[in-house]
């Protein structure tokens, strides 16, 4: 069998960030394996522009976005290998995969990055009751038949929950000549980011109603038509509140989710709110040696964060590889929290945090923790508490759950700080 | 001029063409959807009955219990799934421990093994049975099947042998005349010596075109709606989980799938319309709240799916099995459950006693039998190289949850009663039945569909005809996205 320093899952922005920061950290015997004919994933069919700015202080579309990464990775030695599905992934760090030449082949790896990015939550998932016609997709399904394959999918659409490919869908419908008659928000407040907002309903004066769900789909063969219902406080729609919409088509934009088959299939321990799996400050997850980055991980909301966390993923990988004590470490723990272990848990006001918990003797100098509020909020405080002890306190101007929110943390702001330490919103 | 023309391609009408295909008769099948088994056949609960619950006398309970002994053998002779699961049905109190005894008694008379056990040590066997449960019994012999598997493979292998399958043809009126019937469907008409009417919950309005009276039974469909649950390596419950039956059937139910994913529902609602099959928040609400009567710890958050199914259920309150007062027309109506259970027996039953010394068809000397759907999920390592060295695209992964292929997407296809549409090939192979419900796939199966089929993109339906997915193809400066290929 076939033993490779590290394997990568996925082929993605997180997954060639990772790639080549491993690479630059000394490792040379690296693999991708990704599904698709090319690498770039999800990038490919985002067409439209906004992708770079944090990274490359410039404005780029997707596939320009991942054509810059796949370049850089040409001056790697890494090897990559398209059209390829990871079918299994053991609790022995052995993979199986499979493509049109080779077959099934399982290899090993001293270092495992799963980079497999998420789902799109579909309309079985929010169990939206009426008829099952053709013609309700979740938006990034419509995304491809429109960007990839050339093909219009409707006429006259609406579309659910307000995440940012369903506005950006809006858009892009919109462009092609489509009636877009609305969009629907399970929330009180929109999912997706404010110049989405801006730029792909306001400008095209598409309405937005907020608290409010589809409540019934009607068309026996093709869409015809849905209907819309205010919700109450938990979020059951309300009766008499009902609006028709004659359309055919029905976009889902209702949240996304890592993808988690694999982690499940290792015996990975996953994150009760994320749905990806639980890691430390190393993005390694339960399994030593096995690391996760990206929309995989959990969902973020602009692709060069998404690249940052690879990097991140890919210098700990080469590290787990490269520094024989750390590895060593690593390995000992396997499920074990040693006395230094923190766990980093959400308080008021946070959904979750990422990561779940910090090995304090294994920390580098410095670590950006991320979190997701769960409210709107002005003038507010993040703050870190190990009890009532307030480790770090930040100041924002405003917060919402739609924009991650980041924390550094120095190693030595930690010094002395054992148990749990919850992050919470302050007024 | 055909011999017998059976006028629905469900689970019934699939097991008559195929008992028939043995034979060296003329056989038309004719449904009015683009594939087999779209209706009732589709949606229900999937299981394999033993025989334990329906009214002594009845034809439900002859068939239920004959059927339930020839699913295995014959699922097994079609490479088809059958999974003997078991089944508990719980009682939560006195009063329904009560009908236990009735069920005991009753599974006793009929042959049917039937386990005793007090709540604990039924808890012992399902750890996630309700709390509230005092007393199960165990049926053993209760199987779960894919009802649209077992009836495609039977069709396969009935039009392999000769059988003519006419699908997307609806039935528009029948006569009679000079001892020949004539079916005229939106498309011809056809003559034969005898019509089987299979025709689900419109097996009524069938049989009223023949006569132009009312028929004497009549077809309410009775609604159930579920929810499906993601597949799991540990799912809920291992064995299907009865309540105890009510004047309504069986109850809510929660079932185990052949593919590890879970079942829960049905609720019972008759329904008018007859093409009523769309679900409802209040009976999925239902579903729900009874699921939990006997059930503990079910994952709500890995639901991926609702569905709702019609029964054909008529009012005598057992089958309508019988040769009408139209000579050579037979009824084969109100097949509601355990009709699916019961559905090899019924084949049976009309063709060795109802039409007994009516016709003689001598056997045929050469059967030809299907080759069983590759399934690589099911395979060995070493048995799917042999299959990719041999076929590259059996090493081409289109559907990740349930890591389907190319090749096996082309097969389901290419071989006879093959897939036509979206939903044609996920009855056959599975995409678009995982978690990520399509969303991945669906582009990649309307593709093959076109490319096998030689017809446009657009022209690719999802199920029924007018049920198509893409509009117009985009302009070239539309379309900022890849060429086509």
């Amino acid at each position: 069998m076939r033993e490779y320093e590290i394997v990568i899952i996925g082929g993605g922005s997180a997954g060639i960030a990772a790639a080549i920061a491993a690479y630059n950290k000394g490792c040379s015997d690296i693999l991708i394996l990704e599904k698709d004919k090319e690498l770039g994933g999800i990038l490919l069919q985002c067409i439209h522009n906004g992708f770079g700015l944090h990274r490359f202080k410039e404005e780029l579309a997707g596939p320009a976005y991942a054509e810059k990464w796949v370049d850089m990775l040409k001056d790697t030695d890494v090897v990559v290998k398209t059209g390829t599905t990871v079918t299994h992934l053991t609790s022995d760090k052995k993979i199986t995969y499979v493509n049109k030449d080779e077959g099934y082949v399982t290899v090993s790896a001293k270092a495992i990055i799963v980079s497999v990015g998420c789902r799109e939550r579909a309309r079985g998932n929010i169990a939206t009751p009426g008829y099952r016609p053709s013609g309700v997709w979740s938006a990034g399904t419509a995304q491809k038949y429109i960007n990839m394959q050339g093909y219009m999918v409707g006429k006259r659409v609406f579309i659910l929950g307000s995440g940012d490919i369903g506005l950006i869908m809006a858009r892009r419908m919109t462009l092609e000549g489509a009636k877009v008659l609305g969009v629907a928000e399970l929330m009180p407040y929109s999912n997706g980011l404010p110049r989405n907002m801006k730029q792909c309903l306001e400008d095209f004066d598409i309405p937005l109603y907020l608290s409010h769900t589809v409540s019934d789909i009607r068309g026996k063969d093709r869409l015809t038509g849905i209907t819309i219902s205010r919700v109450d406080e938990n979020l059951q729609p309300i009766a008499g509140t009902e609006i028709d919409f004659d359309v055919d088509t029905l976009l889902l934009s209702v949240g996304l989710i890592p993808d988690s088959a694999l982690f499940e299939e290792a015996g990975i321990e996953l994150h009760r709110k994320t749905k990806g799996p639980v890691v430390d400050e190393h993005l390694m997850t339960s399994l030593p040696g096995v690391f996760a980055c990206g929309n995989g991980l959990h969902v973020h909301d602009l692709v060069d964060f998404v690249s940052m966390e690879g990097e991140e993923a890919g210098s700990s990988a080469a590290k787990y590889v490269l520094d024989k004590d750390y590895r060593e470490a690593c390995d000992k723990r396997s499920d074990g929290e040693g006395d230094d272990t923190l766990a980093l848990v959400p308080g008021d006001g946070i959904g979750y945090v990422l990561p779940s918990k910090i090995h304090g003797s294994l920390m580098e100098d410095s670590l950006e923790i991320k979190m997701r509020v769960t409210r709107n909020d002005r003038k507010v405080k993040l703050v870190m508490k190990a009890g009532d002890k307030v480790i770090k306190s930040l100041n924002k101007p405003r917060i919402a759950p739609s924009e991650m929110e980041k924390m550094v943390v120095r190693k030595t702001e930690l010094e002395g700080i054992t148990g749990t330490v919850t992050l919470s919103v302050e007024a | 001029m055909y011999d017998i023309i059976i006028i629905g391609a469900g689970i019934n009408g699939s097991f008559l063409a195929h008992e028939l295909s043995k034979t060296e008769c003329s056989v038309l099948v004719l449904d009015k959807n683009a594939d087999v088994a779209d209706g009732a056949s589709m949606a229900n609960s999937a299981i394999v009955h033993s025989g334990h619950d329906p009214k002594p006398g009845t034809l439900k309970c002859r068939l239920n219990v004959r059927g339930n002994r020839m699913y295995p053998d014959i699922c097994k002779e079609l490479g088809v799934m059958y999974k003997n699961c078991s089944a508990f049905v719980v009682a939560t109190d006195e009063e329904e421990s009560k009908v236990l005894d009735k069920l005991i008694g009753q599974s006793n008379e009929r042959d049917i093994p039937c386990i005793e056990y007090d709540g604990d040590k039924a808890r012992e066997l399902e750890p996630n049975l309700s709390k509230n449960v005092i007393r199960a019994i165990e049926l053993p012999t209760t199987g779960i099947i894919y009802p649209w598997e077992v009836a495609i493979a039977l069709m396969e292998e009935a039009v392999m042998n000769g059988v003519e399958l006419r699908l997307s043809e609806e039935v528009t009126g029948i006569k009679k005349s000079d001892d020949v019937f004539t079916v005229s469907t939106d498309k011809g008409n056809y003559e034969s010596r005898y019509v089987l009417n299979v025709a689900g919950v419109y097996a009524d309005k069938i049989y009223e075109m023949l006569i132009g009276e009312d028929p004497g039974f009549h077809i309410t469909p009775r609604r159930g709606e579920y929810y499906v649950l993601d597949e799991m390596d540990k799912p809920p419950v291992s064995r299907v989980i009865y309540p105890v039956p009510g004047p309504n059937g069986k109850g809510v139910l929660v079932v185990p799938t052949v593919h590890g994913n879970t079942l829960l529902g049905p609720n019972s609602e008759p329904i008018e319309d007859k093409e009523a099959n769309n679900t409802t928040a209040d009976a999925l609400s239902y579903v729900k709240k009874n699921v939990c009567k006997t059930v503990d710890n079910i994952p709500f958050d890995k639901i991926i799916r609702t569905f709702a199914g019609l029964r054909p259920s008529g009012d005598t309150g057992d089958f309508v099995i019988e040769e009408s007062k139209v000579e050579g027309f037979i009824n084969v109506a109100c097949i509601e459950s355990p009709g699916l259970a019961s559905a090899p027996a019924i084949a049976e039953y009309v063709l060795t006693e109802l039409m007994k010394g009516r016709w003689t068809f001598p056997a045929k000397v050469e059967y030809k039998h299907r080759k069983p759907v590759k399934v690589l999920a099911e395979m060995s390592d070493e048995d799917k190289n042999s299959l990719v060295k041999e076929n590259p695209a059996y090493g081409e992964i289109v559907c990740r949850c349930r890591r389907v292929s190319k090749g096996e997407v082309l097969d389901v296809i290419r071989r006879p009663v093959g897939a036509t549409t979206v939903k044609g090939v996920k009855k056959r192979i599975g995409p678009g039945m995982g978690r990520c419900q399509g969303g991945f796939c669906e582009p990649l199966i309307v593709e093959i569909l076109a490319s096998e089929l030689g017809i446009a993109m657009e022209d690719v339906r999802y199920g029924s005809k007018d049920s198509y997915i893409l509009m117009d193809r985009m302009g070239a400066d539309a379309s900022h996205g890849k060429e086509q290929p």
